[in-house]
């Protein structure tokens, strides 16, 4: 068990990470959700020991390690670069750190080759790392920390430099990897998808502090602030300033009836979050509003669409299935239904959200 | 401008190639339209910068020539060829300014001053870069870098093709799509031939009128993003466009049925005799779960939640496939799935076959 | 990155400062002494302040020598940094001949001060030389011991002969460092040779420049050796750098006064120059100001 106690880094007059206090189990993933500069590196960098924070404390299974060298701690790092021994093969790579820790050859021999099946690097135990692919090289450096038997597993980033289809497929692997082997797994990402691909829990952060800290599915569903529904929402989450009077919410472009479950909301001003693939093209229920606004862009991403409309200070971005092409500049119908709102107050904290109500 | 013909282009590294799997790029044989936006879309090793280099003059082909218009540039060096390049890092010249960056590929040329000048002043206005024109171009972030190394291209009017070199791979995932909104707009702008080079189907799928899929050296599909997602050429197009990628189930087609184990399911039409490795290929989206005994049993072995919809996997007679569940669906716990016919695609040896028409194969 | 939190690493950095103490500390300290006193033998010291530093300021020899050391690197300078540029520009970047192109520019590094200029005073010799007796069959007149423009060339080429590789190297290794897609990039702007060397090369070879420079001025700015083995400092004072000529004050006369306030001068004109030179080098290029304090 890996425990942060208000940790917080300093450097000059910058604060790199503010306050945070974590609990992380054995046997668990833990995903750094954030954009760039948001405090990952940083927060992993004092959980490894290569940093020292400024103030606050770390227990590993109830002990300060802030005094253990990083060389003696039992940890394990991936990073974003391929990093890998050049001159060895995938065997002697992957047997690296067991060489190392003195461990007898046969046991070194069955612990490789165990890492090896589980990374799908079997066939490539005998070949030069330099020879490999993108994916199978990061594998490598994967099996290696894996096999370390490490307590405290930290990838930063580890797949943002692998093709776009081998990252679809390694993030559906690793969970499973993950939970053989037992260790605190720590991921780092930036992106919202791949997080919840991994699914496990989820640290929210925003500069260099915690938004949000809870099982994965739980966050995205049920953002505390609107700062969370931002950092885990790609496209960004659209919002809207409305007034809730009475059974109605108005807003510049019109008004819309609000649903029966939220009447009890005070009126006044609130921000809406609407989640990008909860704008409709077509009219499902009778009380949805609509809109007409021109499309400013539209990105196409395999098997979904979105589509970029702006008007006035109204910006929004529609997610639809499948591939479509709609010509710039056309003005489209998108439907708003109320009961897929976030919905933020003044101080952009939850209100209510869909599928879990008011909160 | 111009367009560009691969004339039975092909491409092997080493001197004497002998099988097919000793050429890096496969013979392609195609007319790419003046003016088009195409995208070279694949994985690492599918040949695809082989192509681009072969198209921008760093590559003499083994075999085959390359024509712009009706001019024979095989043998021609790059900067003979009258092209653009953008690559994947930025690449610009950092002692100079943004202005002076714009201005070198002018000067070199010795287009007259006062021209430059305004070709120059329209490109900054272009690019959104009127506040940074007199900065020192290695201040600047990525995207903007990399938007001067387009901009070098851009005022040379009479560029044949501009290339693009996988380069949104150093620019922050929040700049992305704007800087890909920018480059579509500049092509609309310009109408120059286009030709990108990606892994990422977004960025492939988003950018060009015409993505060519590449698969281990060999050109597997050449279509319109809506022909991509809908008609795979290629159990590899399937695969490979779309996330999750399609489903591909071996069966055996007869008629307008095709079977799994002892279950049917109905074609959009029928089917000659298909001999050698024959797959029904259907995308996630349009399988669907239903709790009724009518369709097909599935196990299923795993669920993804990934918010706004679930991957569920599950298995039919020992063939997975994966089912998209939209938001608020639930999972019944005696699942049959359907699948939706006029979605159906049938392979054969990995290749697309079509439905007889009147008896006839397409 | 920043440091760990135990204090071993003080320990083995003890032996160092003490050797730095002994030997540099230590000797520096007695110079300064020597510097503001005087002795007329015996162990007897009285103190004159700044006078010896005012009489070697005012001294025409030091002035002299002090003109002889700024041409000499100067020419140095002007030779060996474009020759090694244009050496390294003209090596192969890949191919099996980069492994023996790089062990021929080595070689030359290879050789201590003292054999250069025994060898070029040998070879240069005009009775037993090769390049001397060739020279007099020629019917050049040619003769370092006795014409001070023949004795500065010969210094010259030996310096260059021997140092231009370092420079060489240096450049060799920015070079190579720029990634392809910059001479890709230039060819299809249409860049002139000229302009791929004035816009990617220079500019990406700034930094190994900025070194070779230094390193370069600090060396022949000491120069000693080489027209001590060669001529002693002759014809004449015309090959008498202030290293040599400091020697003749210390130990040929034994002035150890002077020579202690000649040798701080000498030290603090090096530490001047250098600091001017990266100051300026290091900015030349960039938008930051010049005046902007360098960390």
């Amino acid at each position: 068990m890996l425990e942060l106690q208000n940790l917080s880094k300093k450097v000059g007059s910058s604060t790199h990470i503010n306050d945070v206090s974590l609990t992380l189990e054995k046997g668990s993933l833990y995903v750094l959700l954030g954009a760039t500069l948001s405090g990952k590196t940083s927060l992993m960098r004092l959980m490894a020991g290569l940093d020292k924070p400024t103030s606050g404390e770390i227990l590993m299974n109830g002990q300060s390690v802030l005094k253990t060298p990083v060389q003696k701690r039992n940890i394990a790092m991936v990073y974003q670069q391929f990093i890998n021994y050049p001159g060895f093969t995938v065997y002697e790579n992957i047997a690296s750190p067991l060489r190392v820790a003195g461990v007898n050859k046969k046991a070194i021999d069955i612990q490789v080759r165990e890492a090896a099946d589980l990374m799908k690097l079997t066939p490539y135990l005998d070949r030069g790392v330099l020879n490999l692919s993108g994916g199978q090289q990061q594998r490598t450096a994967l099996a290696r920390a894996l096999v370390k038997g490490a307590e405290l597993v930290l990838l930063d980033e580890p797949l943002a430099n692998l093709d776009y289809k081998l990252r679809e497929e390694l993030r559906i692997e690793l969970p499973r990897i993950f939970a053989e082997a037992g260790a605190i797994f720590v991921y780092a990402t930036t992106e919202p998808q791949e997080a919840l691909l991994l699914g496990g829990r989820t640290v929210t952060l925003r500069e260099g502090s915690v938004t949000q800290f809870g099982k994965t599915i739980d966050v995205y569903n049920n953002p505390t602030n609107l700062e969370t529904a931002q950092t885990f929402s790609d496209p960004p989450m659209n919002v809207i300033p409305m007034q809730k009077r009475g059974v109605d919410f108005t807003f510049s472009d019109g008004q819309v009836s609000c649903p029966k479950d939220l009447l009890g909301l005070p009126d006044g001003a609130y921000n809406i979050g609407i989640r990008p693939h909860h704008l409709m093209l077509n009219q499902s229920e009778a009380t949805t509003l609509k809109i007409q606004a021109p499309v400013s862009s539209t990105e196409i991403s395999g098997s979904e669409t979105f589509i970029h409309v702006s008007q006035d200070d109204l910006k929004l971005v529609v997610l639809t299935h499948g591939v479509h092409r709609v010509g710039i500049g056309d003005h489209i119908d998108i439907y708003l239904d109320p009961s897929k709102f976030f919905i933020f107050d003044q101080h952009d904290a939850l209100v209510s959200a869909p599928n879990v109500g008011i909160a | 401008m111009a367009q560009i013909t691969l004339d039975k282009l092909a491409h092997s590294y080493l001197n004497n190639p002998k099988t097919d799997g000793d050429f890096a790029l496969k013979e392609i044989d195609y007319v790419w339209d003046d003016g088009g936006a195409y995208a070279l879309l694949g994985p690492s090793g599918c040949g695809k910068t082989t192509l681009l280099n072969i198209i921008s003059g760093l590559l003499v082909p083994s075999k085959g020539r390359i024509l712009f218009d009706d001019c024979n540039v095989t043998n021609f060096q790059p900067e003979q060829r009258n092209i653009a390049q953008v690559f994947q890092f930025p690449v610009i010249y950092d002692t100079m300014t943004v202005r002076q960056n714009l201005e070198f590929p002018l000067k070199n040329r010795n287009v007259p001053k006062a021209e430059i000048a305004k070709r120059v002043e329209e490109m900054i206005e272009v690019l959104d870069l009127g506040n940074k024109a007199n900065l020192k171009a290695r201040g600047l972030t990525a995207d903007e870098k990399q938007k001067i190394s387009l901009g070098r291209g851009l005022v040379r009017y009479d560029v044949n093709a501009i290339l693009f070199d996988e380069p949104l791979t150093v620019i922050d995932p929040h700049m992305k799509w704007q800087l890909r909104t920018k480059l579509k707009d500049l092509h609309r702008q310009f109408n120059h031939t286009m030709i990108y080079v990606t892994h990422d189907q977004t960025e492939a799928m988003t950018f060009a009128d015409k993505v060519v899929v590449m698969y281990e050296g060999e050109v597997v599909q050449i279509g319109t993003p809506e022909e991509l997602y809908d008609e795979p050429k290629h159990t590899f197009v399937g695969y490979f466009i779309g996330s999750p990628g399609m489903n591909i189930i071996p069966v055996d087609v007869v008629g307008n049925q095709a079977k799994i184990g002892i279950h049917s399911i109905d074609l959009k039409g029928d089917y000659a005799d298909l001999t050698g490795k024959v797959e029904l290929g259907i995308r996630p989206e349009f399988v669907t779960l239903n709790k009724t005994e009518l369709g097909i049993p599935v196990q299923i072995t795993g669920i993804d939640d990934i918010g706004r919809f679930k991957i569920v996997h599950a298995t039919i007679d020992g063939s997975e496939i994966n089912i998209v569940l939209n938001e608020g669906q639930s999972i019944p716990s005696n699942p049959n799935i359907a699948l939706e016919t006029s979605r159906i695609n049938i392979y054969q040896n990995d290749h697309l076959v079509r439905p007889l028409v009147n008896g006839r194969g397409l | 990155m920043e440091k760990t939190d135990n204090n071993k690493a003080w320990l083995l950095v003890i032996p160092v400062f003490i050797l730095v103490a002994l030997s540099a500390i230590i000797p520096i300290m007695t110079v300064v002494n020597y510097s503001v006193q005087d002795t007329f033998g015996g162990n007897k010291f009285f103190w004159v302040g700044t006078e010896w530093f005012t009489d070697v300021l005012r001294s025409e020899r030091f002035h002299n020598a002090l003109g002889r050391n700024l041409l000499f690197s100067f020419i140095i300078l002007c030779i060996e940094i474009p020759l090694g540029i244009w050496i390294a520009l003209s090596m192969p970047r890949k191919g099996i001949w980069v492994p023996v192109c790089l062990i021929m520019m080595a070689l030359p590094l290879l050789i201590p001060w003292n054999v250069v200029g025994t060898i070029w005073q040998i070879f240069a010799r005009g009775d037993i030389g090769l390049l001397g007796h060739t020279m007099s069959l020629l019917g050049v007149d040619y003769n370092y011991t006795n014409n001070i423009f023949d004795a500065w060339v010969t210094i010259i080429i030996m310096d260059v002969w021997h140092w231009t590789s370092l420079v060489v190297l240096l450049c060799y290794a920015g070079l190579v460092s720029i990634p392809e897609a910059y001479y890709q990039a230039a060819r299809i702007d249409g860049a002139s040779k000229w302009s791929i060397f004035r816009f990617i090369q220079l500019p990406k070879m700034r930094g190994v420049l900025i070194i070779a420079f230094l390193l370069r001025f600090m060396d022949s700015f000491m120069i000693y050796t080489e027209p001590f083995v060669l001529t002693g400092g002759g014809p004449g004072n015309s090959t008498t750098f202030l290293s040599i000529d400091l020697v003749k004050q210390a130990i040929g006369q034994f002035d150890l006064g002077p020579a202690a306030a000649m040798s701080l001068i000498y030290q603090l004109i090096v530490l001047l120059i250098c600091y001017v030179f990266f100051t300026v080098m290091s900015h030349v290029g960039t938008d930051k100001p010049i005046e902007e304090k360098v960390e």
